[in-house]
């Protein structure tokens, strides 16, 4: 079975981000980026499972610009044996990006998609859903353990208060959340290595997908900033400041 | 513009978030009509057609229904969106994973998680987990879009909407339901908490959060949360996460315990009323954030505060 991973580029999850000052979006010149969290958690379960025998291949793709080449490096140097490039300049959106995967996963057989259940730049959560909605696949979001059967896979699914058990038949596409695992880091030799294992460079058009964008983003702005707070001497001061001055005890 | 409603529910029960998301969903257009889908949840659908301005509530039921799956519940809405110029969903876990597969079939773009309706096709929503706000315009033919409940307040009780059923699709057979373990403890969930009580790394221990965390909440009636740090370290299991990466929080009362403040941990707590920091670090960035703070050793002021309480 071949497992095709998606990955993407985004400003590190330890950045402060800053919204620029003309509301056009956010500061991304000379920031830090990295792999969208995770999608390392998604890369490392497609890893164990093929280290495990229950995959032969793994395909990390990345739609994005040609700077998310240096993440997909990252991705084959934790292990991935390939990787696709889908060169593509500004935003591009999840039913873009969910259509072109859809095309890439028909194309190499794919028979498990994995993938991160959000990326922590545009915090859609939808990708992951609108591939497997576009392929008419089973779905299992926000996966924290996967364990492969014949024809399936059983996924625990961290929900809203505990965790569901469901069983998905096969091919799938199924999202990592953060329990699922924890991701390895690539060791410096693999680091050369990645350098030349095979990475293809390809483009939207090549898959038929237009990917301009649907919605319109009007402005993008600062949230409303909080006053700084009240320092206070003790544990007695702060019961009667919140019974009385704020009243939510 | 006509409005689908996709309901939060568990059969015997509405979710809150289900009256929440229909203040969102009203501001949008109307009449709004609600989807109970499910089995046995007659329960639910009463409680729906309750709900101040619906205009109908449709019941589909099946096994295929019964837990919510993506495939089925996707089918159904999809029978049901040729009527519907918009589609909405809160955003729990549930309406995380069906809306973008309707979306995907519908060949539009999802809105996710808007925090206000500023039009009929305008919609701000945070991205980069909170430290941007986006304003957003679709010209999709049907809006489909979720609603993060912690920013709308729930629509009142008062209507007396007709209860329809619906036929339920087939299954289409890629998924079943084996199980579900719920989270320990009979706390009110940390979504919908009135307060939350959350412990960080400083707390050292999952006996910690036991000992001296808990007997706040029990004093409070609170919720209990963590910060990522300390589910990372074993002390707290990962649905108590609040955060970019786990839950996104909005009570009257935050409190804060042993959170240094990192910039995902603060995304989760931005709506909370009043926060409340205790730290021993001076220097932690939660203070800046916090409406009142104690530089306190936790092992003390805790249980100080749990007594004062």
């Amino acid at each position: 079975m071949k497992i095709v991973v998606p990955i993407k580029r985004v400003i590190d999850f330890n950045v402060r981000v800053r919204v620029k000052a003309d509301g056009s979006g956010v500061e991304t010149e000379n920031v830090k980026m990295s792999m969208n969290p995770f999608d390392e958690n998604a890369l490392e379960a497609a890893l164990q499972l093929k280290e495990a025998g229950r995959a032969e291949e793994v395909v990390g793709v990345s739609v994005g610009p040609a700077k998310a080449e240096e993440t997909l490096r990252v991705a084959l140097a934790m292990g991935a044996d390939r990787a696709i490039l889908v060169e593509a300049d500004g935003p591009v959106e999840p039913l873009a990006v969910a259509a072109i995967l859809a095309a890439v996963a028909r194309q190499e057989g794919a028979g498990l998609v994995i993938a991160g259940k959000q990326a922590i730049d545009d915090d859609a959560s939808q990708t992951g859903q609108m591939l497997a909605g576009l392929l008419g696949w089973a779905q299992a979001t926000a996966a924290s353990r996967i364990e492969m059967g014949e024809g399936s896979a059983r996924v625990v699914r961290e929900v809203d208060g505990g965790l569901q058990t469901i069983e998905v038949v096969l091919p799938a596409v199924i999202t990592a959340d953060l329990r699922l695992n924890e991701p390895r880091y690539a060791s410096l030799p693999n680091v050369m290595k990645a350098r030349s294992k095979p990475l293809e460079k390809k483009v939207p058009d090549d898959f038929g997908v237009d990917s301009t964008p649907r919605l319109t983003v009007e402005s993008t702005e600062a949230p409303a900033a909080r006053k700084a707070g009240v320092r206070l001497d003790s544990v007695a001061e702060l019961v009667d400041r919140l019974r009385s001055e704020a009243g939510v005890i | 513009m006509s409005v689908l409603l996709i309901a939060e529910h568990d059969n015997s029960s509405l979710s809150g978030q289900t009256a929440k998301a229909l203040s969102a969903a009203a501001r949008i257009g109307g009449p709004v009509d609600v989807l109970v889908a499910g089995l046995g949840a007659k329960a639910a659908a009463e409680a729906a057609a309750r709900l101040g301005g619906v205009g109908k509530v449709l019941l589909a039921e099946s096994e295929a229904l019964a837990h919510g799956l993506a495939e089925p519940l996707a089918a159904q809405i999809l029978a049901l969106a040729p009527g519907y110029e918009a589609l909405v969903a809160p955003a729990t876990a549930n309406g995380k994973a069906v809306m973008p597969r309707v979306a995907a079939l519908l060949d539009v773009m999802q809105i996710s998680e808007i925090v206000e309706v500023l039009a009929p096709d305008r919609f701000k929503r945070p991205v980069y987990a909170g430290n941007a706000i986006q304003t957003v315009r679709s010209n999709e033919a049907t809006r489909v879009v979720t609603v993060r409940t912690a920013a709308f307040e729930a629509a009142p009780e008062g209507g007396e909407a007709p209860i329809e059923t619906v036929a339920a699709v087939p299954d289409p057979g890629l998924s079943k339901f084996i199980g579900m373990a719920p989270s320990p403890g009979g706390r009110p969930e940390l979504t919908a908490a009135r307060v939350v009580v959350s412990g960080g790394r400083a707390m050292g221990s999952a006996e910690a959060f036991e000992k001296v965390l808990m007997p706040v909440a029990d004093k409070l009636g609170a919720a209990v949360g963590a910060s990522r740090a300390a589910v990372d370290a074993g002390f707290a299991p990962n649905d108590w996460q609040v955060g970019q990466t786990g839950k996104v929080v909005a009570p009257e009362l935050y409190i804060a315990c042993g959170i240094s403040g990192a910039i995902q941990h603060l995304a989760g707590i931005k709506d909370a009323r009043v926060i409340v920091a205790v730290n021993s670090d001076a220097e932690a960035p939660i203070f800046e954030v916090a409406d009142y703070y104690l530089v306190a050793d936790l092992f003390e002021a805790l249980p100080e505060l749990a007594r004062a309480l």
